[in-house]
């Protein structure tokens, strides 16, 4: 019945963006010359390509605007998503295969209203869904920071997306239904503090991106920061309330700053892509800006508590406990408790408790190191095991420790085991 | 009861049942170890972690980066390097290469005398007619490397030497330019892939297992890949 709505929903959009193709709405005209609209000079201004420095590895710009091995925001990632590959173009100021020729105006266009310079629609993995919220001073920061770069030559690849999702002006319909522009607006009665932060999660750092669950049609679900998997990754990006049911209960300031400042905190590390956005975004972040997010994530709402889930799968318990004594206790504890600031706790760690129990099982298939930060440059690091235990073995493993302690997340199959074995890392 | 006692007093509860971890490089290095081993020795048995130990720093170190910058293609590596810095690889890449550890033979499958004694001359004298340098030539006679950057063949075995010259032709692995390795694996045939990777892996250890010291006579490459990438040694 479920599969039956979806299905009727992409033909009602793909009609709507058949007609959208047929029948173009007149597009508004750009203004000619709108490099005049902000001055040469302004853009130079030293103070301002410094505050948009700081504010483009706030948004992580680089980290999809990079290719491996690449020169810093010249392009050429390859982003998957369900519907396809787009890669992330070249934003240096090289005039002919990158944003040499654009004015600012085009810039603020593209971020706030996620559109491209000839008025073409944006594809939303540029996350102008959060990027509408940041200001227009931080956009003219950003901008005058990303011109001052040096030009790099080097174009970009097409999207290579599958139909319908390849005709631009499909996205029409899905902003319909998922895109409302519009600059964040401050909650007078909430502290500045607690605005700011607000503004950086749900604007510049586009934290709903990932924590946010995305539907079949890659929109985002209105509860925001709830947790979700990221589609192709094969991640789960958990629940962010600090508050009762939520995935940071118990983490307090101190907690949530540990971690962004330094890829480690007493309650847990940054791993997965989570430990990219650390190492080159949110270490980087002022402690002012770090204790306005944590501030922030302690007001989400309390979580309904999660309904006792009925699960059907079953394991050997003693197996689980004889492979945790042997593989994981000399670092995490026989007590789950781990070491702190060196090996996480799993007792109570929302990694380990999420919902889908993809973070505990990948992360025990391939072990690897915290991010290396300012505050810990030689972190210590955990082996993999896809090498030495079997589906069943990590299965078993992953089931006990979501079993143990205070932890009551369901057991994991040994098939899913085999299926995030074989997840592409990048 | 030692266990009661600490418990008593130790300032919480929580410290006394604490693991006791060791501030080693060893201890932070886990990740490495689990399948390169502790000294850097390698997999023996099955051949697919290779040897580290006494290999130029400065070679491990710039392999680490290959694999963090997608020269070198291999998912476990790419995932366990991303997040380092160039110091601690720096730092990691020098433990491996001030190991030393015991050279362990792997297993080399059976192959005709005609088929080793081609492998022998590829390692020793290489082949003018098709241009192929001998590995000796640039991995040092004894094959255990040579600084700064040129990694030893001596311990490697059979699989993994047949797998990463197949790397090079399937753009797996990769240098930055100069890469003379692709240009030498691309010259040789499957036959004599076999060949080399079962003379390697079945030479006895060398006594000394360090790189040899730089040549301050000669390139750290050779002339004849810096020089001009197609040329004959």
């Amino acid at each position: 019945m479920k599969r039956w709505l979806v299905g009727l929903l992409v033909v009602v959009l793909v009609l709507a963006a058949l007609a959208w193709i047929f029948f173009p709405s007149p597009r508004e005209p750009l203004p000619q010359s709108t490099s005049t609209l902000v001055s040469t000079a302004t853009l130079r201004d030293p103070a301002l390509i410094a505050r948009g420095e700081y504010l483009a590895a706030i948004g992580d710009c680089a980290a999809c605007h990079t290719r491996k091995g690449g020169v810093r925001y010249a392009g050429g990632r390859s982003l998957a998503t369900p519907f396809g590959n787009v890669p992330a173009p070249n934003i240096t100021p090289d005039p002919d295969t990158g944003l040499g020729r654009w004015s600012f105006e085009d810039f603020w266009r593209a971020l706030h209203l996620g559109e491209g310079r000839h008025g073409e629609l944006l594809y939303p993995v540029f996350s102008y869904t959060s990027f509408t919220k940041v200001t227009h001073d931080d956009a003219l920061a950003i901008f005058a920071y990303l011109q001052s770069l040096p030009p790099v030559r080097q174009a970009s690849d097409e999207p290579s997306l599958r139909f319908p999702y390849s005709l631009r002006r499909s996205l029409a319909a899905w902003r319909a239904l998922y895109f409302k522009p519009g600059v964040y607006q401050p909650d007078p009665a909430q502290s500045a503090q607690w605005n700011r932060g607000a503004y950086l999660v749900q604007g510049l750092g586009h934290c709903n991106e990932c924590h946010t669950t995305r539907d079949a049609l890659g929109g985002l679900s209105p509860d925001t920061l709830t947790g979700g998997q990221i589609p192709e990754q094969n991640w789960y990006a958990p629940d962010l309330s600090a508050n009762p049911g939520g995935g940071l209960e118990g983490w307090g300031t101190r907690d949530i700053v540990d971690l962004l400042k330094t890829g480690q905190s007493a309650k847990g590390a940054a791993f997965g892509p989570m430990a990219d956005v650390v190492r080159k975004s949110t270490q980087h972040m002022t402690d002012a800006d770090l204790d306005a997010i944590a501030t922030y994530l302690q007001s989400l709402p309390a979580r309904p508590a999660a309904v006792a889930a009925v699960s059907h799968v079953s394991f050997d318990r003693a197996k689980g406990a004889k492979l945790y004594a042997d593989r994981c206790a000399d670092c995490h504890g026989a007590d789950g408790r781990g070491v702190a600031g060196i090996y996480p706790p799993l007792d109570g760690n929302t990694s380990v408790n999420e919902p889908t129990g993809i973070n505990a099982i990948r992360t025990v298939l391939l072990g690897g190191f915290a991010p290396v930060t300012a505050g810990n440059p030689r972190p210590y690091s955990m082996p993999p095991y896809a090498q030495e235990l079997n589906d069943e073995e990590v299965a078993t493993v992953v089931s006990y420790i979501r079993q143990s302690w205070s932890n009551k997340a369901p057991a994991v199959r040994p098939s899913e085991v085999g299926t995030y074995r074989h997840t592409p890392i990048d | 009861m030692p266990c009661a006692a600490a418990w008593a007093a130790g300032p919480t509860p929580a410290a006394a049942a604490q693991p006791v971890v060791p501030d080693t490089i060893q201890q932070r290095i886990k990740a490495c170890t689990t399948c390169h081993g502790v000294h850097g020795e390698g997999s023996p048995g099955s051949g697919v972690f290779p040897r580290l130990a006494g290999k130029p720093a400065a070679y491990l170190a710039q392999q680490l980066g290959y694999f963090q910058d997608g020269l070198r293609k291999y998912a476990p590596m790419e995932y366990t390097v991303r997040q380092l810095s160039p110091a601690y690889m720096e730092e990691i890449a020098a433990y491996f290469s001030a190991q030393e550890a015991p050279y362990h033979p792997s297993p080399v499958p059976s192959v005709s005398a005609a088929v080793m004694e081609r492998g022998k001359q590829l390692v020793e004298r290489g082949d003018s007619t098709r241009g192929i340098p001998s590995c000796v030539s640039c991995h040092g006679e004894r094959l255990t490397g040579v600084e700064p950057a040129i990694p030893g063949l001596a311990g490697l075995s059979y699989d993994y030497v047949s797998a990463q010259i197949g790397s090079w032709r399937t753009h797996t692995r990769a240098a930055k330019s100069p890469d003379c390795m692709a240009i030498v694996a691309n010259r040789l045939r499957d036959s004599d892939i076999t060949a080399v990777a079962a003379w390697l892996g079945s030479l006895p250890p060398p006594t000394d297992m360090h790189a040899q010291p730089a040549d301050p006579e000669r390139q750290a490459l050779p002339g004849w890949c810096v020089a001009n990438a197609g040329a004959m040694p």
